[in-house]
C-alpha cells in the first residue's frame, strides 16, 4: 500500500507554498522581525499584540495526491488553508498553482483561479439555504456565467458522482448532514477544479457516516485523479486518508511525512505525543509484528527432527514448508512424540492443514479476530510462501507502543 | 461658573443656514414640489377613482392568498375597510395611504443601498450610525419646519419629513442583515470566485432578505405615524380630521378619524409581514 501510494505522485508538484505567513493584528512588521528570530507565538503576542496565525509553512503537494494537513484547533491549519486560496490575504509568502503565483495575482486572475483550479469544501458544508440542492451545485458554474442547460447538465452529474441524484429539487435543510456535505462535494467538483481544498470537510459528521464519506472520498479521488488539500483535526482520519500528512502547531508545520513515517518517526516530542493515542491497531500490519518463523521442511525432514527443533525453541507447535517455502501447515509436538514412538518417517501423516494465515499487509484490527482463540501462531504469508508467524505476545507489545515491535521494517 | 462664553447662537445658525440651503435650491425643490405634488395628486385621485367596493374586494382577496389562504385578515380587511367608508372617511384614507405608498417607496429606494453600503464599509457604518440615531431620536415636528421652508405646505414636505424620520430602520437593517450573512457561506460564495455584486445579489441580499424586510415594516409603520403629524403642515388625509378635532376639543370625530389610522395600520403592518413569512416557508 504504502509503495503503491508513492508511485501515484511522482509527477511535478501542482500547488507550492514557500514561506507562506500569515500575522493577525496591526504590528506585522515588528512580529516578522520576531518570527525571524525564532520567538514562539506567545512571546510574539505579548510582545506585539499580533497573532501569528501561519508562521512560514513550506511545502508542497503533488498531482493526484491526498495532502492533509493536521494540527489541534489554533494550530493555524484552516488559515492555512484560507490562504492558499487567498480568502485570507497572506502577510508574506508565495502560493505557486501550476507556476503561477496566487500571492501576487490582481483580484480578475484571483477570480479566474477559483473559479478554474481550486474548490473549496466547508467544515458546516456552508450551502446556500434558499437555493434547492441543484441550485447549489451549479453555483460555481452559475458565477462563471455557463450556459444554463449546460451548467444544469454538469451540476447534475457531480450529484450522481456523490450519489444524490434524488435530491436535486429538495432544499439544504431537508437533507441529513452526511447529505448536505455531499452537495457541498458535488458544488465543489461541478467546476472540475484541479484541487480541492477540504476544511475539516467531515468533522462535522457522526463516526459512521464521517467513515462512510472517507471511504467514498477515497473511491473519488480514485477515479478523478483531483488533488486534495483535506485539513483535519483527527489524526484517524489523516491516517486513513493522507498519502502525506503536515503536522501543525502553533501555526508552524512541524513534520511532514506519509503516515508511517509519522507513526514510526516523530520528528519531536509534539509529534511524539499526538500520535500516542492514536488507534495503532490501524496502522500497524503483519508485517511490523511479525517474527522470524521456525519451520521444518516437509521434503527433508521427518517427525523426529521437529520434535527437536520444539524443544529447542520451547514451543508446542511448528510450521511445515517445502523446499520453496511454500506453506504446507503445521505440526504439534504431542503428534510428533507420537510418530516418533510408533516410528513414522513422513511428516505428510501427521500433518495439521488447519492453519491461520494472514497476508503481510493485514492490519492489526484484523489479525485481532484471526488470533482469538487460535492455540497455535498465526503464519504470515505473501504469495503464500511463509514470510513469518505472529505470536500473541507480539500483538500485546505492539498494543502497548513497545518499541521492539519490527519498526525498521517501515 | 458654567458661563464659560455667551450663548452659542445655534438657533440662528440653523435659521441662516435652512434659509441659504432654501434660496440656494430653490431650482431643485420648486420643480421637485410642481412635479412631485402633481404626480401625487394624481396617485391619489386615481385611488379614489376606483370604486370602494372594487379595492376593498381586491385587499380581501390579497389578504386571502398572502396569509396562506385563511380567512382572518381577509374578514378583517373587509370590515375595517367598510367601516372607514361607513363614516365617510374614504377619499381621506386614499389620500393617507398616497403618503404611506410614495414616502415608504423612497424610503426603500433610498434606504437600501445606504445599507448595503454601511454594511460593506465599517467607516461608513461608523460616520450613518450617529446620523441615524440623531434622525430618529429628533422629536418628528421638528422635520417640519424645514420641509415647510423647503417645500411650503401639503403632501411634498409631508413625503420630506417622513421620509427623514422613516428611512433609518430600512438602512440599520439592511446593514445588520447583510453583516450577519454566515461568514462561512461569505466564504463559500467567495471561493468559488463570486464578483462582489454576485456575492450581493447571489447570496447576501437574499441571505438577509428576512431582516431587510422586517427593517421595510418599521419603515411603513412609521411613515404611517408621520403622515399624520404632517398634517400639520397641510398634508391630506386622515390626520387632518384628528387635527382639527383636537383643535376643537371634539372627541368624537377625533376618535373616528383615529380607528381609520388604525384600521389602515394593522392593515398594511399584517400585509408586509405575512408577505415576509411566507416567503420563509
Amino acid at each position: 500500500m504504502h509503495e503503491k501510494k508513492k508511485r501515484k505522485g511522482g509527477g511535478m508538484p501542482i500547488i507550492q507554498v514557500e514561506n507562506l505567513t500569515k500575522v493577525f493584528g496591526k504590528n506585522t512588521k515588528q512580529a516578522l522581525k520576531l518570527m525571524n528570530e525564532g520567538l514562539s507565538k506567545n512571546e510574539i503576542l505579548e510582545k506585539t499584540g499580533s497573532t501569528v496565525g501561519v508562521n512560514r509553512a513550506s511545502f508542497s503537494v503533488e498531482a493526484g495526491e491526498i495532502f492533509v494537513i493536521m494540527g489541534l484547533s489554533g494550530s493555524g491549519k484552516s488559515t492555512l488553508v484560507r490562504l492558499i486560496n487567498r480568502l485570507i490575504e497572506p502577510t508574506q509568502g508565495s502560493i505557486l498553482i501550476d507556476g503561477e503565483d496566487l500571492s501576487k495575482m490582481d483580484k480578475k486572475a484571483l477570480r479566474k483561479i477559483r473559479r478554474e483550479k481550486l474548490s473549496m469544501v466547508f467544515q458546516r458544508f456552508a450551502l446556500f439555504p434558499h437555493r434547492t440542492i441543484l441550485e447549489n451545485a451549479e453555483f460555481g458554474l452559475e458565477i462563471q456565467n455557463v450556459d444554463k442547460t449546460e451548467r444544469k447538465e454538469r451540476a447534475r452529474k457531480a450529484l450522481e458522482l456523490v450519489g444524490l441524484n434524488g435530491y436535486i429539487q429538495q432544499t439544504p435543510s431537508q437533507l441529513s448532514g452526511g447529505m448536505q456535505q455531499r452537495v457541498g462535494l458535488a458544488r465543489a467538483l461541478a467546476n472540475d477544479p484541479e484541487v480541492l481544498l477540504m476544511d475539516e470537510a467531515f468533522s462535522a459528521l457522526d463516526p459512521l457516516i464521517r467513515k462512510e464519506m472517507q471511504d467514498e472520498l477515497i473511491d473519488l479521488q480514485a477515479s478523478m485523479k483531483k488533488t486534495i488539500i483535506f485539513i483535519t483535526h483527527d489524526l484517524d482520519e489523516a491516517l486513513r486518508l493522507g498519502d502525506r500528512i503536515a503536522l501543525m502547531k502553533d501555526g508552524a508545520i512541524v513534520q511532514i511525512g506519509t503516515p508511517e513515517e509519522i507513526l514510526v518517526n516523530p520528528a519531536n516530542d509534539y509529534v511524539e505525543k499526538f500520535v500516542e493515542d492514536v488507534d495503532r491497531t490501524k496502522i500497524l500490519t503483519a508485517h511490523h509484528i511479525m517474527k522470524r518463523p521456525e519451520a521444518v521442511n516437509i521434503e527433508k525432514h521427518g517427525p523426529r527432527v521437529a520434535l527437536e527443533r520444539m524443544q529447542k525453541e520451547g514451543i508446542s507447535s511448528i510450521l511445515v514448508v517445502d523446499s520453496q517455502r511454500n506453506l504446507k501447515g503445521y505440526v504439534t509436538a504431542d503428534d510428533a512424540s507420537d510418530a516418533k514412538k510408533n516410528n513414522i518417517r513422513d511428516l505428510n501423516e501427521i500433518l495439521k492443514t488447519d492453519i491461520k494465515k494472514v497476508e503481510k499487509d493485514t492490519t492489526m484490527h484484523e489479525i485481532f479476530n484471526v488470533i482469538n482463540g487460535s492455540p497455535i501462531p498465526v503464519a504470515v504469508v505473501e504469495d503464500e510462501k511463509l514470510a513469518g508467524i505472529i505470536v500473541r505476545g507480539a500483538v500485546i507489545a505492539a498494543l502497548a507502543g513497545d518499541s521492539e515491535v519490527n519498526m525498521e521494517h517501515a | 461658573m458654567l458661563k464659560l462664553m455667551s450663548q452659542i447662537p445655534i438657533a440662528d445658525y440653523t435659521d441662516t443656514f435652512t434659509k441659504k440651503i432654501t434660496n440656494a435650491f430653490s431650482f431643485l425643490f420648486d420643480p421637485i414640489k410642481e412635479h412631485f405634488g402633481n404626480m401625487m395628486d394624481f396617485t391619489s385621485s386615481s385611488l379614489s377613482a376606483i370604486p370602494p367596493v372594487v379595492v376593498i374586494i381586491i385587499v380581501a382577496i390579497l389578504a386571502f392568498f398572502l396569509s396562506g389562504k385563511k380567512f382572518g385578515l381577509a374578514v378583517f380587511s373587509i370590515v375595517g375597510l367598510w367601516l372607514i367608508h361607513n363614516q365617510e372617511l374614504w377619499d381621506k384614507l386614499m389620500d393617507t395611504f398616497t403618503l404611506v405608498l410614495i414616502s415608504s417607496l423612497l424610503s426603500v429606494i433610498i434606504g437600501v443601498p445606504i445599507g448595503i453600503w454601511m454594511s460593506k464599509s465599517s467607516i461608513v457604518e461608523a460616520i450613518c450610525k450617529p446620523i441615524l440615531d440623531f434622525m430618529q431620536t429628533m422629536p418628528a415636528f421638528v422635520y417640519l419646519i424645514p420641509a415647510v421652508a423647503f417645500f411650503g405646505i401639503g403632501m411634498v414636505p409631508g413625503v420630506f419629513a417622513s421620509l427623514i424620520f422613516a428611512t433609518p430602520p430600512t438602512v440599520r437593517f439592511t446593514n445588520l442583515g447583510i453583516r450577519q450573512v454566515s461568514k462561512e457561506l461569505v466564504e463559500a460564495s467567495e471561493a468559488f470566485g463570486s464578483t462582489g455584486a454576485q456575492k450581493l445579489f447571489k447570496v447576501e441580499l437574499p441571505m438577509a432578505r428576512q431582516t431587510i424586510m422586517a427593517g421595510i415594516n418599521q419603515t411603513v409603520m412609521l411613515s404611517l405615524s408621520m403622515v399624520v403629524i404632517a398634517s400639520m403642515i397641510g398634508a391630506p388625509g386622515l390626520g387632518r380630521d384628528v387635527l382639527s378635532a383636537l383643535q376643537r376639543a371634539s372627541v368624537g370625530s377625533g376618535f373616528v378619524a383615529g380607528i381609520g389610522i388604525v384600521i389602515l395600520a394593522i392593515i398594511i403592518d399584517r400585509f408586509t409581514q405575512t408577505a415576509n413569512n411566507k416567503n420563509k416557508d
